[in-house]
């Protein structure tokens, strides 16, 4: 990289995040009008929104080529007081905690106290949605037995298309205006709220163009005063840009990366999305105006790379909004999960996509080494080795970037979601794992469900044994079992009592959302918002589905299968031991433990044994779930994937029968139980491969190499390996290439270790920045020795 | 019935990746009949099942000896010391060690379980142009087992390769070769002498083999171990490589830098195996080594 990106990449990477509440005191501004008691929620919603836009900071840093921040300047982070409000007590612990910390001044404290939270108390989303839900729910939720996304963070994990590079605001805007004039009061009778939404979204249109307009004069302004012809140059030809997208389609590759920037920032803006925005496959919107920039002789390919630098780092500038309690917990990272799609198909016609671009922007992933954008590949049949081959050089470099999923198995999920063909091409993953069709999709994760947990109350007659509280239905007492499907069957039983809970409780949200909070400017880049006339909230994307992430796999498998092994079919332990030495934490059961750890068969060993259950539990939950309806005219999905909620969820449970003890973390993912795969790779895909992935919305299996195991003609293998997988139907498989001796060695010295980043769960992060007991469970992970 | 036929094998590893093109699974069969001295895995050398002892687990829990029905285990100085005279192998010990400290060194079994395991791997082999490697000890100490694997292998569509010292009775040798694909060819030191010095026994034979296995019109790739100090001086070196390129009508010899592991395993070993304290070479003598010898081949690898 060039002076001018490692300046910009280092100022990114050393500035710690600190909270800004300018936004926060213009929505309470806005909300302190009598605006609100004159429009309708919609408009509302949009006029704050412009409001923010026409007024907040703009930021233009020294020497930068993309510009645009979603706060005051890099790494200055807004809070969302609509949605949730911080207390006092919060922005302490944003400030002094281990886990991604925030820095919050004493002017940030003061602006809190006097006007933040006297004005917000009692009004935020967070707590309309408490106030919802009834006891049993809350019960629930306070035993961990599953999360809630929504409770501090709006619906997202959306991803934009094609649109904004044939279409500029002002487009949307002709379309906005041409489908209201259509509006039929005689016969539609959600005509007037469609009508406001129309309003809502032409007015945010108006706002983002004006927030562009705003970034062009400070540029022209900027370009009047700077000395340095060179860069008096770039500052006028920012504000050219500027000034001409996102209002009108780019014409050019600056272009289209500043008019995706502002979308980007927009939304972001608007709400506190789950897992930001991402663009998509961004090689593919990009190679035309590479293509022609070069043929017209205005840009080189390293002008292309170094516009793509500075595009990179406008992300790690924007850390994920502060998450308190359980939202923390199960997502504690600055990490916001955009991440950008490489390789894979067109989607008009499924022929191999990867192009100039895609090898280029692999090279600046390998570059720039940042956590923000997270990044992946896409690999069909289709597409040549060699394009996997340069990925999986970068996965050697060991930073747990790009992951890598399978096109192939994309198409059939999506399909089998009911999506047309070219639909389900558009398709890919945002956030982890999970997929959506690129610029159509209201794809909501609602929450993570702790199956584990659910099992230990299968074992406890739905008495949760950290509480002695009944919290499940009543299934037995699992003494007087007398057979596995006993088990199986109170098993089964517990989890339909929380599937319907969760699902009662999303159903509600859902419902808050849609009336309290829409999301008009997101409504005007996704389809079919505009043409039904129907917010991004309220079911106007073409595909609406929901999704509960089942979390634990390998525990739970584990866990059934050394019940059925020892207890009905070896006969060698009884029922009652068993629940004794859980009750005790194994204090005094070593031995039993031992068996239960090393003589019974476990998950991710291509064991037929272990891998049955492993089938069995997922089909459970598959069809108590699937299927669904939810208030969006959507359905309820599954996917299976755990960001670091495998840690929380842990911690709540008590030991259980695969001899994990208790408080220890669940397994992540469907990873293998941490240590418990002893077969090697081949045996784990095979294992993760007995899972019906086209099933699902996605999943995720984290693997760990030493750097060794890739050396010389080791890459070919890992490809082959990542190949084979894809043929057996999996989803996504991702890599962690380190040692746990380096490990220990950065947990024991941070200061010398900041740069170390390590693959977490569906995202990288730097290992001196995630909390100890992760820390721990990473360098648990089993390293696949091969040798 | 072939697929009984019965063999004494102790590991079974899968996503071996350095023994053979693409991804393979690697079954070591048990017995050697060399001693080299280097060995990095001295518990092949037995033909025979033998109790094994990882030392650096054992907490001394005494365990092991308490439960021994035939008295093979005393304790001395809180260390379990196994009688292998009295030992019968029932596994006891091995059941009731926590630590996981006590174990058995190999297992009989047949073609048919064997042939169970290396199929679970088969759509790795077909997607990275893999198959099965027999290696060991040394594979062809047994090669009625050997013969059986390859021609269920040979029916299967499974490609294999036999990773040896060559050091067998030549009739086997042949038949052998006859249903192998690859063989993987130690070449540990060109001087007879010497030879038998480090490793127990002679060259002759073994040159013979590799000889008799290339005008069988097959394929080899010549593996090196380097041992600083036995077989690294530029003598041998050249002499190597020349027999490879004329006489064995090879194209590719892989080095593999001498590795500790074998020190560190023999201590799991009962009986006292004498390791060789030697370093391991650094890559700079790794890289001149593979210069040299690339003189002779088309390709030369270091590490395999």
């Amino acid at each position: 990289m060039n002076e001018r990106v490692e300046k910009l990449r280092r100022e990114s990477v050393e500035i710690r995040p600190y909270i800004s509440t300018e936004r926060a005191e213009l929505m309470t501004d806005f909300y302190q009008s009598d605006i609100p008691q004159r429009e309708s929620v919609a408009v509302c919603r949009a006029l704050s929104f412009k409001h923010l836009m026409e007024n907040k900071t703009i930021c233009i840093n020294d020497g930068e080529l993309i510009v645009g921040e979603r706060g005051t300047a890099p790494k200055a982070t807004p809070t969302y007081p609509e949605l949730c409000c911080h207390t006092m007590e919060d922005l302490h612990i944003l400030n002094s905690r281990e886990r991604p910390p925030f820095v919050v001044s004493d002017e940030v404290r003061k602006i809190y106290s006097e006007r933040i939270i006297p004005f917000w108390a009692g009004k935020t989303m967070r707590e309309k949605l408490f106030a919802s839900m009834d006891e049993k729910w809350h019960q629930a939720f306070n035993a961990g037995v599953f999360t809630e996304f929504m409770e501090q963070r709006a619906p997202g994990h959306a991803i934009l298309d094609d649109k904004i590079y044939r279409k500029g605001m002002l487009d949307f805007k002709r379309d906005i205006a041409e489908n209201r004039k259509k509006l039929d009061y005689f016969n539609d009778p959600r005509a007037y709220e469609k009508d406001q939404e129309y309003r809502a979204m032409d007015i945010c249109a108006d706002a983002v163009i004006i927030f562009a307009q705003r970034h062009a004069e400070k540029a022209a302004q900027l370009a009047q005063q700077e000395t340095d012809p060179a860069r008096r140059g770039e500052l006028e030809r920012i504000a050219e840009v500027c000034s001409y997208v996102p209002a009108n389609a780019p014409r050019n590759f600056q272009e289209a990366l500043q008019s995706y920037w502002f979308v980007h920032l927009s939304v972001i803006t608007e709400l506190n999305t789950w897992d930001s925005f991402n663009p998509g496959r961004l090689d593919q919107h990009l190679l035309p105006f590479y293509e022609k920039g070069l043929q017209e002789g205005n840009l080189t390919d390293e002008q292309a790379r170094e516009l793509l630098q500075c595009f990179w780092i406008k992300f790690n500038n924007q850390p994920a909004p502060p998450k308190v309690g359980v939202t923390e917990e199960q997502s504690g990272t600055y990490t916001d999960f955009a991440l950008i799609n490489i390789g894979g198909i067109t989607p008009a016609d499924g022929n191999d996509a990867v192009n100039d671009v895609s090898y280029m922007m692999l090279d600046v992933v390998e570059e720039m080494r940042l956590t923000q954008p997270s990044s992946c590949i896409q690999i069909s049949m289709r597409n040549p080795d060699r394009f996997l081959k340069r990925a999986c050089e970068v996965i050697r470099t060991g930073f747990g970037q790009p992951s890598v999923f399978n096109t192939d198995v994309i198409i059939k999920e999506m399909l089998q979601d009911g999506k047309n063909i070219t639909d389900a091409r558009t398709g890919g993953p945002s956030g982890c794992v999970t997929v959506s069709s690129f610029g159509k999709e209201s794809c909501t994760l609602t929450g993570y469900i702790n199956w584990p947990k659910i099992f230990e109350l299968a074992c406890n007659d739905g008495v949760d044994p950290n509480s002695g509280e009944q919290i499940g239905p009543k299934t037995g007492d699992a003494r007087e079992f007398t057979s596995y499907r006993q088990l199986m069957d109170a098993y089964s039983q517990q989890l339909r009592y929380f599937i319907d809970l969760k699902i009662k409780g999303n159903n509600i949200i859902e419902r808050l959302y849609a009336n309290y909070m829409p999301a008009p400017f997101m409504s005007v880049v996704m389809d079919d918002c505009i043409a039904r006339g129907l917010d991004y909230h309220n079911g106007g994307a073409r595909y609406n589905p929901t999704y509960i992430q089942g979390v634990g796999i390998g525990t739970l498998t584990d866990s059934l299968a050394a019940v059925k092994y020892h207890v009905f079919d070896e006969q060698n332990i009884s029922m009652d031991e068993l629940l004794k030495a859980m009750q005790a934490d194994f204090e005094g059961y070593e031995h039993l433990r031992q068996k239960l750890l090393y003589h019974t068969p476990k998950y991710g060993n291509d064991d037929d044994y272990a891998d049955e259950i492993t089938e069995e539990v997922f089909n459970v939950y598959y069809d108590l779930l699937n299927g669904r309806p939810n208030t969006k005219g959507g359905k309820y999905r599954v996917n299976l994937l755990p960001t670091t909620v495998h840690i929380y969820f842990g911690s709540v449970v008590g030991a259980l029968p695969n001899g994990r003890k208790s408080g220890e973390p669940v397994s992540e993912g469907i990873s293998p139980t941490q240590g418990a795969d002893t077969k090697g790779p081949t045996a784990v895909v095979k294992s993760a491969a007995r899972i019906d992935h086209a099933r699902t919305g996605g999943t995720l299996l984290n693997m760990k190499f030493n750097p060794q195991v890739l050396a010389g003609e080791g890459i070919d293998k890992l490809l082959h390996l990542i190949r084979s997988y894809f043929k057996l139907d999996g989803h996504h498989i991702q890599f962690n290439v380190i040692d746990a001796e380096m490990l220990r060695k950065a947990q024991q010295n941070p200061e010398q270790h900041r740069d170390l980043i390590v693959r977490v769960a569906g995202y990288s992060d730097y290992f001196v920045d995630v909390g100890r007991d992760l820390q721990n469970e990473i360098i648990a992970r089993t390293e696949q020795q091969a040798l | 019935m072939e697929l009984d036929t019965k063999g004494l094998v102790f590991d079974i590893k899968r996503y071996a990746i350095h023994d053979g093109p693409g991804i393979r699974t690697t079954v070591f069969f048990k017995g050697c009949p060399l001693k080299c001295l280097w060995c990095h895995n001295p518990e092949s050398w037995k033909a025979h099942v033998e109790p094994g002892f990882r030392s650096g687990r054992c907490v001394g829990c005494g365990q092991c000896a308490e439960v021994c029905p035939h008295e093979a285990v005393s304790l001395v100085e809180s260390r379990p010391v196994t009688d292998t005279e009295k030992c019968v192998l029932c596994g006891r010990c091995v059941d009731v060690c926590l630590a996981g400290a006590r174990q058995i060194i190999g297992r009989e079994t047949t073609v048919s379980e064997v042939m169970a395991e290396v199929e679970r791997d088969v759509i790795f082999y077909d997607q990275s142009g893999g198959g099965v490697t027999f290696s060991g000890g040394e594979p062809l100490m047994q090669p009625e087992f050997l013969l059986a694997l390859l021609n269920q292998c040979r029916a299967r569509n499974i490609h294999t390769a036999v990773d040896t010292s060559c050091y067998a009775e030549p009739e086997i040798v042949e038949s052998i070769a006859e249903r192998t694909d690859l063989f993987l060819c130690d070449l540990k030191h060109m001087d007879n002498e010497m030879h038998e010095r480090f490793t127990g026994a002679g060259n002759n034979l073994i040159l013979e083999n590799i000889r008799r296995i290339a005008q069988a019109g097959k394929k080899i790739i010549i593996r090196i171990p380097i041992i600083p100090g036995f077989n690294d001086d530029p003598e041998n070196i050249e002499a190597a490589g020349k027999f490879a390129a004329s006489e064995a009508s090879v194209s590719r010899i892989d080095i593999l830098p001498f590795n500790r592991g074998g020190a560190e395993k023999s201590a799991r070993l009962t009986d006292e195996i004498k390791s060789m304290r030697v370093e391991t070479p650094d890559k700079e003598q790794m890289n001149s080594i593979a210069q040299s010898l690339s003189k002779y081949v088309f390709e030369v690898n270091i590490g395999g």
